[in-house]
């Protein structure tokens, strides 16, 4: 039952909405199937497999709004879900900012799901486990990971005409490699929606050779850097600048998109303006082929390609209906995925091409210091190297950074070419001007 | 650690079928009920235990959850969001050939259950073939059927919803009317009724309750906006919490009002837009070394990530490498009983029976009765915190008692029990802390943290910062945070506040594990002394 297929979930969602007596009732739908298994010390520590369903109504009167949701579904108990949704409206005070839910819509086919992620074993993920062990016992070096995949679904139908269904599977993995002294770490991961991709064995490599090869690190004065940030290293940044975009706050006065002491007439935000290195092109688009993501978003509106930074400029800013029809734009809901492009060259190209700089593999604990700035602070961690004339000459201590992702896109020296990475596409970058701001004695 | 943010989850607008807790929404009526008795909950743990260990399993442990959650969440003068949640269902643990295994499941018929349990098996079974180091489980007497309750005053999800909303509405209108330009503020409510039993012959009913109600502020002007967070913790509490008793206030000299077993949220609010004009005019700070005064509400975070964290066994031991990370402090340093972690004034216990916080419970959440125990004495790292199959590591024979799980679905592990820094044994108040610090930055509240993974270094803001002058405090300023490294800084603390300031704080969100799990956690501490500490200034043009 955790899986339904198109046919059963419209069938029960069309059940459901049979029993509203609301001006408006929308339902979502959404189950999921997961399996995981962790490790550490060189061997399985926690394993464990997880499945839910939940159904979720939502019942509008006039402008009063009620959520409630179950997860049983004889007919009694979606009458009662039914009911209780509008129970809950009618006690909700007065919206002033309800808008309408929205009626029939199309949608883009996006290729998210695939058998082979549905079909994963117990056993599967032991063996995946003991391909990343076995290699890493084999160099005398300690391994810790984590495997994880699930399978989910998502339908939504409401009574104007709205339905929605897609299906869906990802694939987490990562692993951090230490010596036993524990003078050196490595870190790898890999994200798929298709379980065939994946190899531990090839990932855990990579670890094991940042593990050996960091060990008897050197320090590095704090100070502003060139850097090469692999995408594991920048998504984090640029996930929360990504987040930060949203036209309210923007017109509000309180975000680094607010255009700061527009005058009456002028644009409270940025939209338009350039804010970044022409080489800067970030979007959304459901059907990328190889980060693929649901083409609707929780209110069933369907999601399609936009770009959010185009050449530099602000190209668009996610908003709700209400902010939209308020300020006279379209309504622009967040995407499912981040795009950004880049270039051909490999990490290996760009660590070639570089004269003098710092490698970094991941960060790690990056906090907000200033919202109008987006400064950000966190660590480097698990492989932090000294390039020069072309070549990783040793490892360095781990540095704790303050920078801002606007800086960051403003100093590009050189783009990469992109990888998946947490359901998005990220490039490695060149950033010069980098600022560390003190060093970390953690391994 | 990943911390969700409560306001942003909860701020989606009643559109948004986003739930901010996994659970399944009821009305609130429907929230006090009690669907299933003991009997029964023993009934069906016991299904699960008896088919475990028909299909090989040497040690098994069941828990039947039941997590109820309550959050409105309001902007301005508008209500954003009011949602019940409630998610109950079934989590088998069980150790088959030496190897953990779990399976779960919302499914709670007799089969379901059964074949749950046998999944878990499967999943051990399958494991145990890699698996070199076998699970050993320090022993705990089984004790029978008990129960036991968070003891609240008032039960939070009985109070009508309009209560709430009105309370939020007037705390928004009390910022507002005082300088706030905007306002976020919310309220969650928390009960998780869980029922445990093991192979061990343990039958144990909790019900347990927590409260929070978080607000941010903000302010703009012409040179920009500035933040301000409430100052209120999330507690072990009811409704009472909120009752706002003068008797709970500390107040302290030019400075704020501290909250300690009860919290005035809507003159937190009123303040919050005092400061936040303040704030929008307060000089930036100059860069430098400073003594720091910190106040309970803002050093509960440094205690959080700097003690806490690094004395968490499965850090130590590199169960958390590939995620949370690994730790300093390591075993040879405790061994050595020498360690210096702080200077001899500082002394760190780690408890979850401490009334009002967010930890306390009778057992956790593998049976083991809860308890107190010193992690620094008198300076000297003596300690960690551990699980059952963790201690036989450090030659302890009994479990600390720190296993817990955020539901029925998720297995539970080691997580942090609330840790807290003794008061001084001269009730000594915050403002006699301050009294003797030429130059210095008395910081409050809790803003902006990050430490590194293995918890050396760290930088850490606030929601407010005074600069001391000679014993006083002259003015707010702006843009600070404070890096250090853990052992320097803790050895740098050279005086603290008696048990009259000593005041509770906590989060709702300490996360760790794969996959990801969020725990609840306090820490109790009084205003503290931290000479000569390296400021940053946060300011930046971009």
């Amino acid at each position: 039952m955790t899986i339904l297929s198109e046919k059963n979930a419209k069938e029960l969602l069309t059940k459901v909405l049979a029993f509203s007596k609301a001006d408006e009732c929308e339902c979502n739908l959404d189950g999921q199937v997961g399996g995981n298994i962790r490790y550490a010390r060189n061997t399985v520590s926690t394993a464990g497999e997880e499945s839910d369903v939940t159904l979720a109504v939502q019942s509008t009167f006039g402008t009063r709004t009620g959520v409630a949701t179950i997860n049983e579904f004889d007919d009694a108990s979606l009458e009662k879900v039914v009911r209780r949704s509008e129970e809950l409206a009618k006690l909700a005070p007065e919206n002033k900012e309800h808008m309408p839910i929205f009626g029939k819509q199309k949608y883009l086919n996006s290729k998210t799901y695939f058998d082979s992620t549905a079909k994963v074993t117990p056993e599967d993920r032991a063996n995946a486990a003991n391909s990343s062990i076995q290699p890493s016992k084999k160099n005398k070096l300690v391994a810790a990971g984590f495997l994880e995949e699930v399978t989910s679904f998502s339908a939504i139908m409401n009574n104007k005409g709205l339905f929605a269904y897609n299906t869906s599977t990802n694939v987490d993995f990562s692993v951090t490699i230490r010596t036993e002294d524990g003078r050196g770490s490595g870190w790898a991961s890999r994200n798929y929606s298709d379980y065939k991709l994946l190899d531990t064995a090839t990932a855990s490599d990579v670890a094991i050779q940042k593990s050996k090869g960091s060990v008897g690190a050197k320090e590095l004065e704090p100070g502003k850097y060139t850097v090469i940030l692999e995408p594991a290293a920048s998504v984090g940044l640029l996930g929360n600048m990504m987040r930060a975009f949203d036209q309210r706050s923007a017109d509000e006065g309180r975000s680094f998109l607010s255009n700061k002491g527009a005058k009456d007439g002028e644009s409270k935000n940025k939209l338009g303006q350039k804010m970044f290195d022409e080489r800067v092109n970030i979007y959304s688009d459901p059907q990328h082929p190889i980060a693929p993501a649901t083409p609707f978003g929780g209110d069933g509106y369907p999601r399609g390609r936009v770009d959010w930074i185009k050449a530099g400029v602000i190209a668009n800013m996610p908003n709700s209906p209400f902010w939209a029809k308020k300020t006279g734009v379209d309504y622009q809901p967040r995407g499912g995925n981040i795009i950004m492009e880049g270039g051909n060259e490999s990490l290996e190209d760009m660590i070639k091409n570089t004269r003098r700089g710092v490698l970094v593999t991941r960060l790690w604990y990056i906090r907000p210091l200033d919202p109008q700035t987006l400064l950000y602070t966190g660590l480097t961690r698990d492989g932090t190297f000294y390039i020069e004339n072309g070549k990783i000459k040793y490892p360095v201590k781990n540095f704790r950074f303050n920078e801002s992702p606007i800086v960051m896109l403003n100093n590009i020296e050189a783009l990469g070419k992109p990888e998946r990475i947490n359901g998005s596409m990220i490039p490695p970058m060149k950033i010069r001007d980098f600022t560390f701001s003190s060093l970390s004695d953690a391994v | 650690m990943e911390r969700r943010d409560f306001i942003k989850l909860g701020g989606v607008g009643a559109s948004a079928l986003m739930l901010p807790i996994s659970g399944i929404a009821v009305s609130a009526e429907q929230l006090l009920d009690r669907p299933m008795d003991v009997a029964q909950k023993k009934k069906l743990a016991n299904i699960a235990l008896n088919a475990a260990k028909a299909k090989g399993a040497t040690y098994a442990d069941a828990r039947i959850g039941r997590y109820l959650n309550q959050f409105v969440t309001t902007r301005e003068a508008r209500v954003s969001n009011i949602v019940n949640t409630e998610s109950a269902g079934i989590g088998v643990r069980v150790i088959a050939n030496g190897t953990w295994g779990f399976a779960s499941t919302s499914n709670m018929t007799p089969d379901s259950i059964a074949k749950t349990a046998e999944q878990a098996v499967a999943v051990a079974i399958a494991n145990s073939k890699f698996q070199t180091a076998p699970v050993n489980l320090a022993p705990v007497k089984g004790v029978g059927d008990v129960s036991w309750q968070t003891p609240i005053k008032k039960n939070a999800i009985e109070i009508p919803i309009k209560e709430k909303v009105d309370l939020l509405l007037s705390v928004n209108d009390a910022a507002m009317k005082n300088g706030a330009n905007f306002i976020n503020s919310s309220l969650f409510l928390v009960n998780e009724q869980k029922y445990f039993a093991s192979t061990d012959g343990s039958y144990i009913d909790q019900d347990v309750h927590r409260l929070w109600a978080p607000f941010t502020a903000t302010g703009i002007g012409e040179s920009g906006f500035k933040q301000r967070n409430g100052l209120g913790n999330p507690v072990g509490m009811g409704f009472e919490y909120l009752d706002g008793k003068e008797e709970d206030k500390v107040r302290i000299s030019g400075a704020n009002i501290g909250y300690n077993h009860s919290y005035d949220i809507i003159e937190d609010a009123a303040e919050a837009g005092k400061q936040l004009k303040a704030k929008l005019k307060a000089k930036s700070v100059e860069p430098g070394k400073y003594d720091l005064v910190l106040d309970p509400a803002h050093l509960m975070l440094t205690i959080h990530e700097s003690v806490g964290h690094p004395l968490e066994l499965d850090r130590v031991l590199g169960y958390e490498a590939n995620f949370a990370g690994t730790s300093f402090a390591t075993l040879d340093k405790w061994k050595s009983k020498k360690f210096q972690y702080g200077s001899d004034i500082v002394n760190l216990f780690a408890d979850k029976t401490q009334p009002n916080s967010l930890g306390y419970v009778a057992y956790d959440d593998e049976g083991v009765k809860t308890k107190e125990w010193d992690l620094v004495k008198d300076g000297i790292l003596v300690n960690y915190q551990a699980t059952r199959d963790q201690v036989h590591m450090i030659d302890q024979k009994e479990s600390h008692g720190c296993s817990y799980s955020q539901s029925w679905r998720d297995v539970q592990f080691q997580r942090m029990s609330n840790v807290s820094l003794r008061p001084n044994k001269e009730d000594l108040s915050a403002d006699d802390v301050i009294k003797d610090v030429e130059k210095g930055i008395y910081i409050v509240g809790r803003g902006s943290f990050s430490i590194d993974q293995q918890r050396y270094n760290f930088q850490f803001g606030g929601q407010l910062f005074y600069e001391i002058k000679d014993g006083k405090i002259v003015d707010q300023i702006e843009d600070v945070a404070y890096q250090s490294n853990t052992q320097q800084f803790w050895n740098s603390c050279v005086q603290m506040a008696g048990k009259s300031d000593y005041r509770v704080g906590g989060t709702f969100f300490d996360g760790k594990g794969q996959p990801s799990q969020v725990s609840a956690v306090s820490h109790g501490c009084p205003t503290t002394r931290f000479n000569n500490i390296n400021v940053i200034n946060t300011a930046r043009n971009v």
